[in-house]
């Protein structure tokens, strides 16, 4: 059997405020096979950041994560349980993150070279001349002109895509067995996008390492991962192969969000939409959480949440029409006003 | 230069516009260089049409849209509003022309007064302008709500109870209730989500079909601009760069840019894996664009002719111009 890099059972993320407590995310499972790109979609709101941030153990109180198990690189740890001395150790090192803005996530008043250095002097105690090296080497992978000079840039005198050719510089400096990068390339022109995307899947390609790569963005989804979440208000709705979600989804959020790209050579027809918007946690519908927006409503999906079902040997939904229909439910999205 | 015959058909004409920011340094303010943001750009909107103009961040495209309006004034060029100059016109007259031109804004709760109630933003312009009676105002807002999609109950509510989309739903009321001639929307959906987006670019749409409105449309996602647009601009460091229909734009684009931003964009449901143009190196600076053709340090078909000249943009078909050197 294929080992895992990252199997996740069971996470929730509490956040309590003076008034209320609610779930960001809500009991969600998943894993992520060694060298492969798990994308997770959704959009704002949905809970996929802050996924991303439980398993690296960043969430910060009053959030609360819990869960059964996080478990990386086979059987041996558990992030759930590390504490935080054991998660420094391993965050940076053996699991890497690179943010959606790079300018937030540098330091304004470092060098360049000053700040990928210090990832390698913290965790493989490189440090002078072979620190200067290894940076410098770092940066030509990345594809950064002249690396010598830019050694000694600050932050601001890159542009942002080089700015992020940085991060992912930072990002690779201990040889990461995982790669989180939430947005990596939401805050950037397209054709700076393609060349970074291009650069993520070069690397990974020629590192095998893991990847979870957090989008909106299914353009990017179809292009880069292997197999796709897509989330909805705090749980997975669908899981499975990229090209079979995006060519065969089978939850009405997954095909109302895909009916809802314009389309290449059918302007001027109406867009399909998904009615009303992503409701607010405190708003949670009590049934299935998408039951107020869903077209294909039944009395059922109000009372009890669907557990994601399977629809072939991989992919899985969360809705009961998939579990109605037995395997197939190919209902024609329709715009409902 | 665009053969454009002046005729009434045309609600906005721009011809040769600049707008040059300086660069100052030193005690003095001394003027050192300058920003060429926007650089002789020349266009036309008819009646009840949408152009789009799509470029990245940096091209312009922003500048170009806050020159129209007068928010800034143009260095060089003329804009023409129904055949009137507006470049020229004294404020006083400007700020009573003005209300024929609306914008819609990318965020729009930056640009909604967050201690103003909706109906008081949306009745703020019908009495600076002094139109209808109080009653009519009233009575109008409540329309326009119903327009957008809202209900005329939310009006006594303030920006932050609005979602999003609601609040870009609210922004396009305010930019609808002095009817004006012409709606420039710069981004308007780009910071919503998905689902939230095809909802907002419909309502964009019908209003458009209910009033016969002319938009000018601004944004950089290229599968946006397609849907919604009859005719596109690209812009690249503040030029034009290519024009033209958009089936024919996107069925053939020319210009060596257009073709890289269509083959950069991500799609969802490429069938067969298309051949990517990645772009090497970035934008250049506006304050120290390159010799020539300004694209030339990353156009992958570059000759020698086109680091030191120029290239106009010349019609190279009916309806159809182009800033290159190849045609």
């Amino acid at each position: 059997m294929q080992q895992n890099m990252l199997e996740v059972s069971n996470l929730t993320t509490t956040f309590t405020s003076r008034k209320s407590t609610f779930n960001a995310v809500d009991g969600i499972s998943f894993h992520v096979e060694k060298g492969e790109t798990l994308g997770i979609v959704g959009e704002s709101g949905c809970g996929k950041s802050v996924t991303s941030l439980s398993i690296m153990g960043l969430v910060k109180p009053p959030g609360k994560v819990s869960g059964k198990h996080i478990r990386f690189d086979g059987d041996g740890i558990d992030l759930l349980h590390l504490d935080q001395k054991e998660m420094r150790k391993l965050r940076g090192n053996e699991i890497a993150m690179i943010f959606q803005e790079p300018m937030t996530s540098l330091n304004p008043v470092y060098r360049i070279g000053n700040q990928i250095g210090e990832t390698l002097k913290i965790h493989k105690k490189i440090k002078g001349i072979e620190q200067k090296d290894k940076v410098v080497e770092l940066l030509k992978l990345v594809g950064i002109p002249r690396p010598d000079e830019i050694f000694y840039s600050y932050p601001h005198q890159l542009s942002g895509g080089m700015r992020q050719r940085v991060m992912i510089a930072m990002a690779m400096a201990c040889d990461p067995k995982l790669i989180i990068a939430d947005e990596p390339t939401t805050a950037l022109d397209v054709t700076i996008q393609a060349q970074i995307l291009e650069l993520i899947k070069e690397l990974q390609e020629q590192k095998g390492m893991s990847m979870i790569l957090i989008t909106h963005d299914l353009g990017v989804v179809s292009e880069v991962c292997d197999r796709v979440l897509v989330m909805y208000a705090g749980k997975i709705v669908e899981s499975g192969p990229v090209k079979q979600i995006l060519q065969n989804p089978q939850h009405p959020y997954t095909k109302g969000l895909l009916a809802s790209l314009p389309r290449k050579g059918e302007s001027h027809k109406r867009l399909s939409y998904i009615p009303g918007q992503v409701p607010a946690p405190k708003n949670w519908p009590k049934g299935c959480r998408f039951s107020d927006r869903c077209p294909y409503v039944m009395d059922q999906c109000y009372v009890s949440l669907p557990p994601l079902f399977p629809i072939s040997e991989d992919q899985h939904a969360a809705c009961w029409l998939v579990k109605e229909e037995g395997r197939e439910a190919d209902v024609k999205h329709e715009t409902v006003r | 230069m665009l053969s454009m015959k002046p005729s009434d058909d045309y609600v906005l004409e721009v011809e040769n516009l600049k707008k040059y920011f300086p660069i100052k340094k030193g005690v003095f303010s001394k003027e050192v260089g300058s920003i060429k943001a926007v650089d002789g750009i020349s266009f036309g909107v008819k009646r009840g049409e949408t152009l789009g103009i799509v470029g990245e961040s940096g091209c312009g495209k922003s500048t170009m849209a806050r020159l129209v309006i007068r928010l800034l004034e143009a260095t060089d060029g003329s804009i023409k509003l129904q055949g009137k100059e507006l470049t020229t016109l004294p404020s006083k007259e400007m700020r009573s022309t003005r209300k024929d031109i609306q914008m819609i804004f990318q965020d729009p709760y930056a640009s909604l007064n967050p201690r103003w109630t909706i109906e008081r933003t949306l009745l703020e312009p019908m009495k600076v302008y002094k139109i209808g009676t109080p009653r009519d105002r009233k009575e109008k807002v409540a329309d326009l709500l119903n327009k957008v999609g809202l209900d005329p109950s939310y009006a006594k509510r303030h920006p932050h109870e609005f979602s999003g989309g609601q609040r870009q739903r609210i922004g396009i009321a305010r930019a609808l209730v002095l009817n004006p001639k012409l709606i420039i929307a710069d981004e308007p959906v780009s910071a919503l989500d998905i689902s939230v987006q095809a909802q907002v670019i419909n309502l964009m749409q019908d209003l458009q079909e209910l009033y016969n409105l002319t938009y000018v449309f601004i944004t950089h996602d290229l599968s946006v601009v397609e849907h919604i647009s009859d005719r596109i601009a690209v812009m690249y460091l503040g030029k034009v760069v290519e024009m033209a229909d958009k089936a024919q734009l996107f069925s053939d684009p020319l210009h060596p840019y257009t073709i890289a931003l269509m083959s950069a964009a991500p799609e969802v449901n490429a069938k067969q894996k298309k051949e990517r143009i990645v772009l090497k190196g970035d934008v250049p600076s506006p304050a120290n664009p390159p010799s020539g053709c300004t694209f030339h340090t990353r156009c992958p078909s570059c000759m020698d002719v086109c680091k030191v000249k120029i290239p106009a943009l010349k019609e190279v078909s009916p309806g159809r111009s182009v800033a290159c050197h190849l045609y």
